[in-house]
Protein backbone atom coordinates (compact mmCIF):
# COMPACT_ATOMS: atom_id res chain seq x y z
CA UNK A 1 0.00 0.00 0.00
CA UNK A 2 1.41 3.81 -0.89
CA UNK A 3 1.43 5.38 2.24
CA UNK A 4 2.34 9.29 3.09
CA UNK A 5 3.98 9.85 6.53
CA UNK A 6 5.42 13.01 8.08
CA UNK A 7 8.54 13.00 10.67
CA UNK A 8 9.23 12.67 13.43
CA UNK A 9 6.86 10.32 13.79
CA UNK A 10 4.89 9.05 17.16
CA UNK A 11 4.68 5.51 18.28
CA UNK A 12 0.83 5.41 17.06
CA UNK A 13 1.86 6.20 13.57
CA UNK A 14 4.39 3.85 13.27
CA UNK A 15 2.17 1.25 14.42
CA UNK A 16 -0.07 1.51 11.53
CA UNK A 17 2.75 0.73 9.29
CA UNK A 18 2.87 -2.48 7.43
CA UNK A 19 5.90 -4.47 6.07
CA UNK A 20 5.61 -4.06 2.14
CA UNK A 21 3.88 -0.76 2.35
CA UNK A 22 5.72 2.21 -0.22
CA UNK A 23 6.20 4.78 1.82
CA UNK A 24 6.79 9.02 0.79
CA UNK A 25 8.31 10.29 3.81
CA UNK A 26 8.54 14.00 4.40
CA UNK A 27 9.83 16.46 7.32
CA UNK A 28 13.03 16.55 9.10
CA UNK A 29 15.25 12.89 9.42
CA UNK A 30 18.95 12.83 10.57
CA UNK A 31 21.67 11.21 8.85
CA UNK A 32 24.35 9.13 10.69
CA UNK A 33 26.76 5.81 9.99
CA UNK A 34 29.56 3.78 11.24
CA UNK A 35 31.72 6.98 12.76
CA UNK A 36 28.81 9.32 13.90
CA UNK A 37 27.28 5.75 15.74
CA UNK A 38 30.29 4.79 17.53
CA UNK A 39 30.64 8.54 19.05
CA UNK A 40 27.32 8.35 20.05
CA UNK A 41 27.41 5.14 21.45
CA UNK A 42 30.78 6.53 23.33
CA UNK A 43 28.44 9.41 24.63
CA UNK A 44 26.13 7.50 25.94
CA UNK A 45 29.32 5.29 27.72
CA UNK A 46 30.50 8.35 29.36
CA UNK A 47 27.33 9.43 30.63
CA UNK A 48 26.72 12.33 27.93
CA UNK A 49 24.09 13.79 26.23
CA UNK A 50 23.47 12.63 22.52
CA UNK A 51 23.78 15.42 19.83
CA UNK A 52 20.71 14.16 18.51
CA UNK A 53 16.96 13.48 20.31
CA UNK A 54 16.11 10.21 19.82
CA UNK A 55 12.58 9.72 20.33
CA UNK A 56 10.32 9.65 17.80
CA UNK A 57 12.68 10.63 15.02
CA UNK A 58 14.33 8.91 11.92
CA UNK A 59 18.14 8.42 11.15
CA UNK A 60 19.41 7.72 7.69
CA UNK A 61 22.04 6.02 7.08
CA UNK A 62 23.58 8.01 4.61
CA UNK A 63 27.08 9.86 4.36
CA UNK A 64 26.47 11.73 1.07
CA UNK A 65 28.95 12.86 -2.03
CA UNK A 66 29.71 16.67 -1.55
CA UNK A 67 27.09 19.24 -3.45
CA UNK A 68 28.10 21.17 -6.04
CA UNK A 69 27.16 24.42 -6.27
CA UNK A 70 23.35 25.91 -5.62
CA UNK A 71 22.47 22.07 -4.78
CA UNK A 72 21.17 21.24 -1.12
CA UNK A 73 23.62 17.51 -1.00
CA UNK A 74 24.86 15.70 -3.53
CA UNK A 75 24.38 11.71 -4.12
CA UNK A 76 22.50 10.09 -1.46
CA UNK A 77 21.73 7.01 -1.22
CA UNK A 78 21.30 4.30 1.72
CA UNK A 79 24.10 2.33 3.35
CA UNK A 80 24.10 -1.11 4.39
CA UNK A 81 22.30 -0.94 8.11
CA UNK A 82 24.19 -4.28 9.95
CA UNK A 83 27.36 -1.85 10.32
CA UNK A 84 25.24 0.03 12.69
CA UNK A 85 23.54 -3.16 14.64
CA UNK A 86 26.02 -3.26 17.35
CA UNK A 87 24.67 0.81 18.53
CA UNK A 88 20.72 0.50 16.90
CA UNK A 89 19.08 -1.30 19.91
CA UNK A 90 20.39 1.52 22.37
CA UNK A 91 19.03 3.80 20.21
CA UNK A 92 15.66 2.03 19.70
CA UNK A 93 15.29 1.72 23.58
CA UNK A 94 16.11 5.33 23.84
CA UNK A 95 12.96 6.08 21.58
CA UNK A 96 14.23 6.28 18.10
CA UNK A 97 11.37 5.79 15.67
CA UNK A 98 12.90 4.77 12.64
CA UNK A 99 16.17 3.57 10.88
CA UNK A 100 16.29 4.24 6.88
CA UNK A 101 18.91 1.90 4.92
CA UNK A 102 19.65 -1.29 3.36
CA UNK A 103 20.26 -5.00 3.82
CA UNK A 104 19.62 -7.21 6.93
CA UNK A 105 19.70 -6.55 10.81
CA UNK A 106 20.72 -8.81 13.30
CA UNK A 107 18.38 -10.54 15.97
CA UNK A 108 19.11 -7.77 18.63
CA UNK A 109 17.94 -5.32 16.26
CA UNK A 110 14.72 -6.88 15.33
CA UNK A 111 13.78 -7.72 18.97
CA UNK A 112 14.40 -4.12 19.81
CA UNK A 113 12.45 -2.76 17.42
CA UNK A 114 9.35 -5.33 18.42
CA UNK A 115 10.06 -4.24 22.01
CA UNK A 116 9.79 -0.47 21.32
CA UNK A 117 7.68 -0.51 18.58
CA UNK A 118 9.99 0.80 15.83
CA UNK A 119 9.81 0.30 12.07
CA UNK A 120 12.86 -0.29 9.60
CA UNK A 121 12.49 1.90 6.34
CA UNK A 122 14.68 0.83 2.88
CA UNK A 123 15.50 2.84 0.16
CA UNK A 124 16.67 1.85 -2.70
CA UNK A 125 20.63 1.11 -3.01
CA UNK A 126 22.63 2.66 -5.51
CA UNK A 127 20.22 5.36 -6.61
CA UNK A 128 21.74 7.83 -4.47
CA UNK A 129 21.33 10.43 -7.73
CA UNK A 130 17.50 9.77 -7.77
CA UNK A 131 17.37 9.75 -3.90
CA UNK A 132 19.12 13.28 -3.63
CA UNK A 133 15.95 14.93 -5.54
CA UNK A 134 14.04 14.04 -2.42
CA UNK A 135 16.29 16.50 -0.29
CA UNK A 136 15.39 20.11 0.17
CA UNK A 137 17.96 21.08 2.42
CA UNK A 138 20.82 19.67 4.33
CA UNK A 139 22.44 21.10 7.15
CA UNK A 140 25.62 19.42 9.54
CA UNK A 141 24.53 19.74 13.51
CA UNK A 142 27.12 17.70 14.48
CA UNK A 143 30.72 15.89 14.44
CA UNK A 144 31.32 18.45 11.37
CA UNK A 145 34.91 16.72 11.89
CA UNK A 146 33.94 13.55 10.28
CA UNK A 147 33.29 15.11 6.89
CA UNK A 148 30.85 12.87 4.98
CA UNK A 149 30.37 10.75 8.30
CA UNK A 150 28.66 13.82 9.82
CA UNK A 151 25.37 14.07 11.56
CA UNK A 152 23.24 15.80 9.24
CA UNK A 153 19.88 17.12 9.87
CA UNK A 154 17.74 16.94 6.40
CA UNK A 155 14.37 17.97 5.28
CA UNK A 156 12.61 15.92 3.01
CA UNK A 157 9.71 15.74 0.98
CA UNK A 158 8.57 12.64 -0.38
CA UNK A 159 11.34 10.66 -0.01
CA UNK A 160 10.75 7.16 -1.23
CA UNK A 161 11.70 3.59 0.72
CA UNK A 162 9.85 0.75 1.55
CA UNK A 163 8.71 -0.93 5.51
CA UNK A 164 11.14 -4.00 5.47
CA UNK A 165 10.37 -4.57 9.05
CA UNK A 166 7.34 -3.30 11.07
CA UNK A 167 6.83 -2.76 14.45
CA UNK A 168 5.14 -6.23 15.13
CA UNK A 169 8.19 -7.68 13.64
CA UNK A 170 7.03 -8.93 10.12
CA UNK A 171 10.26 -9.00 7.86
CA UNK A 172 9.76 -8.47 3.70
CA UNK A 173 13.58 -9.73 3.44
CA UNK A 174 12.31 -12.84 4.15
CA UNK A 175 8.83 -12.92 3.01
CA UNK A 176 9.25 -11.63 -0.46
CA UNK A 177 12.39 -13.75 -1.13
CA UNK A 178 10.13 -16.85 -0.59
CA UNK A 179 7.60 -15.55 -3.00
CA UNK A 180 9.87 -15.78 -6.19
CA UNK A 181 11.88 -18.21 -4.68
CA UNK A 182 12.44 -21.23 -7.60
CA UNK A 183 13.60 -24.60 -6.30
CA UNK A 184 15.78 -26.18 -9.12
CA UNK B 1 60.87 2.53 -26.92
CA UNK B 2 57.41 4.94 -26.13
CA UNK B 3 58.12 7.35 -23.79
CA UNK B 4 55.13 8.85 -22.33
CA UNK B 5 54.92 11.68 -19.76
CA UNK B 6 52.72 10.37 -16.64
CA UNK B 7 51.65 13.46 -16.45
CA UNK B 8 49.59 12.18 -19.20
CA UNK B 9 48.54 9.67 -16.75
CA UNK B 10 46.95 11.81 -14.11
CA UNK B 11 45.18 13.55 -16.13
CA UNK B 12 43.31 10.73 -17.89
CA UNK B 13 42.88 9.04 -14.30
CA UNK B 14 41.34 12.38 -13.50
CA UNK B 15 38.53 12.12 -16.02
CA UNK B 16 38.23 8.78 -16.05
CA UNK B 17 36.96 8.96 -11.73
CA UNK B 18 34.63 11.66 -12.50
CA UNK B 19 32.91 9.33 -16.05
CA UNK B 20 32.92 6.21 -13.81
CA UNK B 21 31.12 7.23 -11.68
CA UNK B 22 28.78 8.95 -13.34
CA UNK B 23 28.31 7.48 -16.66
CA UNK B 24 27.53 3.43 -16.39
CA UNK B 25 28.92 1.60 -19.30
CA UNK B 26 26.57 0.20 -22.49
CA UNK B 27 26.49 -2.94 -21.96
CA UNK B 28 25.35 -2.66 -18.23
CA UNK B 29 22.65 0.00 -19.18
CA UNK B 30 21.56 -2.61 -21.57
CA UNK B 31 21.06 -5.63 -19.34
CA UNK B 32 18.90 -3.05 -16.81
CA UNK B 33 16.86 -1.96 -19.68
CA UNK B 34 16.31 -5.79 -20.36
CA UNK B 35 15.91 -7.02 -17.02
CA UNK B 36 13.31 -4.06 -16.50
CA UNK B 37 10.92 -5.42 -19.32
CA UNK B 38 11.29 -9.33 -17.65
CA UNK B 39 11.45 -8.96 -13.90
CA UNK B 40 8.18 -10.23 -13.00
CA UNK B 41 7.87 -8.82 -9.08
CA UNK B 42 5.91 -5.36 -9.09
CA UNK B 43 7.71 -3.71 -6.47
CA UNK B 44 11.22 -5.24 -8.34
CA UNK B 45 9.75 -3.71 -11.64
CA UNK B 46 9.57 -0.54 -10.09
CA UNK B 47 12.85 -0.54 -8.25
CA UNK B 48 14.21 -1.53 -11.20
CA UNK B 49 12.62 1.99 -13.46
CA UNK B 50 14.10 3.90 -10.54
CA UNK B 51 17.35 2.60 -11.69
CA UNK B 52 16.40 3.12 -14.85
CA UNK B 53 16.10 7.09 -13.93
CA UNK B 54 18.43 7.32 -11.69
CA UNK B 55 21.11 7.04 -14.86
CA UNK B 56 19.38 9.28 -16.34
CA UNK B 57 19.75 11.76 -13.69
CA UNK B 58 23.22 11.23 -12.88
CA UNK B 59 24.21 12.05 -16.06
CA UNK B 60 21.78 15.28 -16.87
CA UNK B 61 22.71 16.63 -13.63
CA UNK B 62 26.05 15.14 -13.18
CA UNK B 63 25.18 13.54 -9.46
CA UNK B 64 27.42 10.36 -9.00
CA UNK B 65 24.66 7.38 -9.80
CA UNK B 66 25.90 6.31 -6.20
CA UNK B 67 26.94 8.14 -3.55
CA UNK B 68 29.44 5.55 -2.52
CA UNK B 69 32.04 6.93 -4.87
CA UNK B 70 34.15 3.47 -4.02
CA UNK B 71 37.51 2.87 -3.28
CA UNK B 72 39.21 3.68 -6.86
CA UNK B 73 40.79 0.14 -8.02
CA UNK B 74 42.95 0.67 -11.04
CA UNK B 75 44.77 -1.87 -13.87
CA UNK B 76 47.15 -0.46 -15.85
CA UNK B 77 48.40 -3.07 -18.48
CA UNK B 78 52.10 -1.92 -19.07
CA UNK B 79 53.08 -2.26 -22.66
CA UNK B 80 56.86 -3.33 -21.88
CA UNK B 81 58.38 -0.64 -24.42
CA UNK B 82 56.63 2.06 -22.56
CA UNK B 83 59.30 4.38 -20.55
CA UNK B 84 57.85 7.03 -18.02
CA UNK B 85 58.85 10.06 -17.75
CA UNK B 86 58.28 13.21 -15.36
CA UNK B 87 58.12 11.45 -12.05
CA UNK B 88 56.98 8.49 -9.96
CA UNK B 89 53.94 6.64 -11.83
CA UNK B 90 52.40 5.50 -8.64
CA UNK B 91 52.75 9.11 -7.50
CA UNK B 92 50.96 10.17 -11.40
CA UNK B 93 48.50 7.37 -10.47
CA UNK B 94 46.88 8.45 -7.25
CA UNK B 95 47.36 12.44 -8.05
CA UNK B 96 44.81 11.16 -10.93
CA UNK B 97 42.57 10.19 -8.23
CA UNK B 98 43.17 12.84 -5.56
CA UNK B 99 42.05 15.54 -8.74
CA UNK B 100 39.42 12.92 -10.00
CA UNK B 101 37.84 13.30 -6.20
CA UNK B 102 38.21 16.42 -5.41
CA UNK B 103 37.07 18.37 -8.56
CA UNK B 104 34.55 15.93 -9.18
CA UNK B 105 32.53 16.20 -6.45
CA UNK B 106 33.10 12.53 -5.52
CA UNK B 107 32.38 11.31 -1.97
CA UNK B 108 36.10 10.38 -0.20
CA UNK B 109 35.92 7.30 1.26
CA UNK B 110 39.08 5.98 2.45
CA UNK B 111 40.93 5.88 5.25
CA UNK B 112 44.50 6.24 5.98
CA UNK B 113 44.82 3.12 8.81
CA UNK B 114 42.66 0.18 9.33
CA UNK B 115 42.39 0.56 12.75
CA UNK B 116 42.77 4.53 12.86
CA UNK B 117 40.66 5.11 10.90
CA UNK B 118 40.97 9.05 9.66
CA UNK B 119 39.66 10.32 6.41
CA UNK B 120 42.35 10.74 4.20
CA UNK B 121 39.84 13.60 2.56
CA UNK B 122 40.90 12.90 -1.38
CA UNK B 123 40.16 9.06 -1.92
CA UNK B 124 43.59 8.00 -1.88
CA UNK B 125 45.61 5.98 -2.29
CA UNK B 126 44.12 3.99 -5.17
CA UNK B 127 44.44 0.32 -5.00
CA UNK B 128 46.60 -0.05 -8.27
CA UNK B 129 47.44 -3.19 -9.99
CA UNK B 130 50.47 -3.65 -12.61
CA UNK B 131 50.52 -6.08 -15.26
CA UNK B 132 53.34 -5.58 -17.87
CA UNK B 133 52.29 -7.03 -21.24
CA UNK B 134 54.15 -6.48 -24.87
CA UNK B 135 53.76 -4.04 -26.83
CA UNK B 136 54.27 -0.04 -26.36
CA UNK B 137 50.76 1.16 -25.34
CA UNK B 138 49.01 1.49 -21.80
CA UNK B 139 45.64 0.05 -21.15
CA UNK B 140 44.16 1.48 -18.13
CA UNK B 141 41.03 0.75 -16.36
CA UNK B 142 38.93 2.58 -13.61
CA UNK B 143 36.86 0.82 -11.28
CA UNK B 144 35.54 2.44 -8.69
CA UNK B 145 34.64 0.06 -5.97
CA UNK B 146 31.75 0.46 -3.31
CA UNK B 147 32.00 -1.57 -0.28
CA UNK B 148 28.25 -2.65 0.57
CA UNK B 149 29.41 -5.25 -2.02
CA UNK B 150 32.82 -5.83 -1.55
CA UNK B 151 31.68 -6.45 2.04
CA UNK B 152 29.82 -9.82 1.07
CA UNK B 153 32.90 -10.79 -0.94
CA UNK B 154 34.12 -14.38 -0.04
CA UNK B 155 37.54 -15.96 -0.77
CA UNK B 156 37.13 -20.31 -0.22
CA UNK B 157 40.04 -22.60 -0.38
CA UNK B 158 38.34 -25.92 -1.67
CA UNK B 159 39.54 -28.89 -1.74
CA UNK B 160 40.55 -30.85 -5.29
CA UNK B 161 38.22 -33.15 -4.59
CA UNK B 162 35.38 -30.73 -4.35
CA UNK B 163 35.54 -30.18 -7.89
CA UNK B 164 32.78 -27.83 -10.02
CA UNK B 165 29.94 -28.54 -7.60
CA UNK B 166 32.46 -27.04 -4.68
CA UNK B 167 32.93 -24.27 -6.90
CA UNK B 168 29.24 -23.33 -7.70
CA UNK B 169 28.30 -24.48 -3.85
CA UNK B 170 30.73 -21.53 -2.86
CA UNK B 171 29.13 -18.74 -5.74
CA UNK B 172 25.75 -19.43 -4.26
CA UNK B 173 26.51 -19.19 -0.52
CA UNK B 174 28.58 -15.72 -1.04
CA UNK B 175 25.24 -14.31 -3.29
CA UNK B 176 22.81 -15.91 -0.63
CA UNK B 177 24.70 -14.15 2.31
CA UNK B 178 25.08 -11.11 0.33
CA UNK B 179 21.28 -10.58 -0.63
CA UNK B 180 19.96 -7.39 0.05
CA UNK B 181 23.31 -5.77 1.62
CA UNK B 182 24.89 -6.10 -1.81
CA UNK B 183 22.50 -4.05 -3.56
CA UNK B 184 20.77 -6.60 -6.29
CA UNK B 185 21.14 -6.97 -9.09
CA UNK B 186 24.74 -7.72 -8.61
CA UNK B 187 27.25 -8.68 -11.20
CA UNK B 188 29.06 -11.94 -10.17
CA UNK B 189 33.02 -12.14 -10.17
CA UNK B 190 34.59 -15.25 -10.24
CA UNK B 191 38.14 -16.33 -9.53
CA UNK B 192 39.10 -20.27 -9.63
CA UNK B 193 42.03 -21.55 -9.69
CA UNK B 194 45.51 -19.36 -8.73
CA UNK B 195 46.70 -19.03 -5.26
CA UNK B 196 44.84 -17.47 -2.18
CA UNK B 197 45.55 -13.83 -3.55
CA UNK B 198 45.54 -14.44 -7.06
CA UNK B 199 41.65 -16.08 -7.25
CA UNK B 200 40.69 -12.78 -5.76
CA UNK B 201 42.66 -10.67 -8.68
CA UNK B 202 41.29 -12.89 -10.99
CA UNK B 203 37.45 -12.08 -9.52
CA UNK B 204 37.91 -8.50 -9.17
CA UNK B 205 39.16 -8.60 -13.37
CA UNK B 206 36.28 -10.81 -14.18
CA UNK B 207 33.79 -7.83 -13.16
CA UNK B 208 35.95 -5.81 -15.23
CA UNK B 209 34.29 -7.70 -18.31
CA UNK B 210 31.00 -6.15 -20.17
CA UNK B 211 28.36 -8.62 -18.88
CA UNK B 212 27.31 -9.67 -22.12
CA UNK B 213 30.53 -11.13 -22.87
CA UNK B 214 30.96 -15.43 -21.80
CA UNK B 215 34.28 -17.02 -21.09
CA UNK B 216 36.40 -18.63 -24.32
CA UNK B 217 36.17 -21.67 -22.29
CA UNK B 218 33.68 -24.21 -22.66
CA UNK B 219 32.94 -25.23 -19.67
CA UNK B 220 33.90 -21.92 -17.61
CA UNK B 221 30.85 -20.85 -19.85
CA UNK B 222 28.45 -22.94 -19.32
CA UNK B 223 28.92 -22.85 -15.71
CA UNK B 224 28.45 -18.63 -15.84
CA UNK B 225 24.88 -19.51 -17.72
CA UNK B 226 23.98 -22.15 -15.19
CA UNK B 227 25.11 -20.06 -12.34
CA UNK B 228 23.17 -16.46 -13.54
CA UNK B 229 20.04 -19.14 -13.84
CA UNK B 230 20.77 -20.71 -10.34
CA UNK B 231 21.15 -17.23 -8.70
CA UNK B 232 18.09 -15.75 -10.45
CA UNK B 233 16.33 -18.55 -8.98
CA UNK B 234 17.11 -17.41 -5.22
CA UNK B 235 14.16 -15.01 -5.36
CA UNK B 236 16.42 -12.48 -3.96
CA UNK B 237 15.42 -9.74 -6.43
CA UNK B 238 16.05 -6.11 -7.30
CA UNK B 239 16.68 -4.15 -3.53
CA UNK B 240 16.46 -7.58 -2.19
CA UNK B 241 12.96 -7.10 -1.94
CA UNK B 242 12.04 -9.96 -4.05
CA UNK B 243 12.00 -11.01 -7.63
CA UNK B 244 13.54 -12.51 -10.72
CA UNK B 245 16.28 -10.78 -11.23
CA UNK B 246 19.14 -10.90 -8.55
CA UNK B 247 21.86 -10.83 -11.06
CA UNK B 248 23.40 -9.37 -14.36
CA UNK B 249 25.80 -11.60 -15.11
CA UNK B 250 28.03 -14.27 -13.44
CA UNK B 251 31.83 -13.31 -15.16
CA UNK B 252 33.94 -16.67 -14.11
CA UNK B 253 37.87 -16.25 -14.20
CA UNK B 254 40.63 -19.29 -14.19
CA UNK B 255 44.38 -19.72 -13.84
CA UNK B 256 46.15 -22.78 -13.02
CA UNK B 257 46.75 -23.60 -9.79
CA UNK B 258 48.21 -26.24 -7.45
CA UNK B 259 47.90 -29.94 -6.87
CA UNK B 260 46.46 -29.60 -3.34
CA UNK B 261 44.34 -27.42 -4.10
CA UNK B 262 41.42 -24.91 -5.80
CA UNK B 263 40.79 -21.66 -4.51
CA UNK B 264 37.59 -19.71 -5.05
CA UNK B 265 37.12 -16.09 -4.76
CA UNK B 266 33.73 -14.74 -5.36
CA UNK B 267 33.86 -10.73 -5.74
CA UNK B 268 30.58 -9.41 -5.35
CA UNK B 269 29.29 -5.77 -7.16
CA UNK B 270 26.81 -3.99 -6.95
CA UNK B 271 24.39 -2.94 -9.74
CA UNK B 272 26.87 -0.07 -10.26
CA UNK B 273 29.73 -1.88 -11.81
CA UNK B 274 31.34 0.94 -12.74
CA UNK B 275 34.72 0.77 -15.06
CA UNK B 276 35.85 3.49 -17.37
CA UNK B 277 39.00 2.05 -19.87
CA UNK B 278 41.46 4.13 -22.31
CA UNK B 279 44.21 3.14 -24.00
CA UNK B 280 46.53 5.44 -24.51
Amino acid sequence: MDRYVNVPINKEELRSLEAGDYVYISGTIYTARDAAHKRMYDSLRNGENLPIVMENNVIYYMGPSPAREGRPIGSAGPTTSNRMDKYAPELLDLGLGGMIGKGKRSKEVLDAIVRNGAVYFAAVGGAGALLSRSIVSSEVVAYDDLGTEAIRKLQVENFPAIVVVDSKGNNLYETAIKEYAKED
Amino acid sequence: MRTISVSEITENIKEMCIEANHFLSEDMQDRLKTATKEEKSPLGKQILCQLEENLVIAKADMIPICQDTGMAVIFMEIGQDVHFEGGSLEDAVNEGVRQGYVEGFLRKSVVGDPLIRENTKDNTPAIIHYEIVTGNQVKITVAPKGFGSENMSRVFMLKPADGAEGVKQAILTAVKEAGPNACPPMVVGVGVGGTFEKCALLAKKALTRPVNESSDIPWVREMEKEMLEKINHLGIGPGGLGGTTTAFAVNINTYPTHIAGLPVAVNICCHVNRHAVRVI
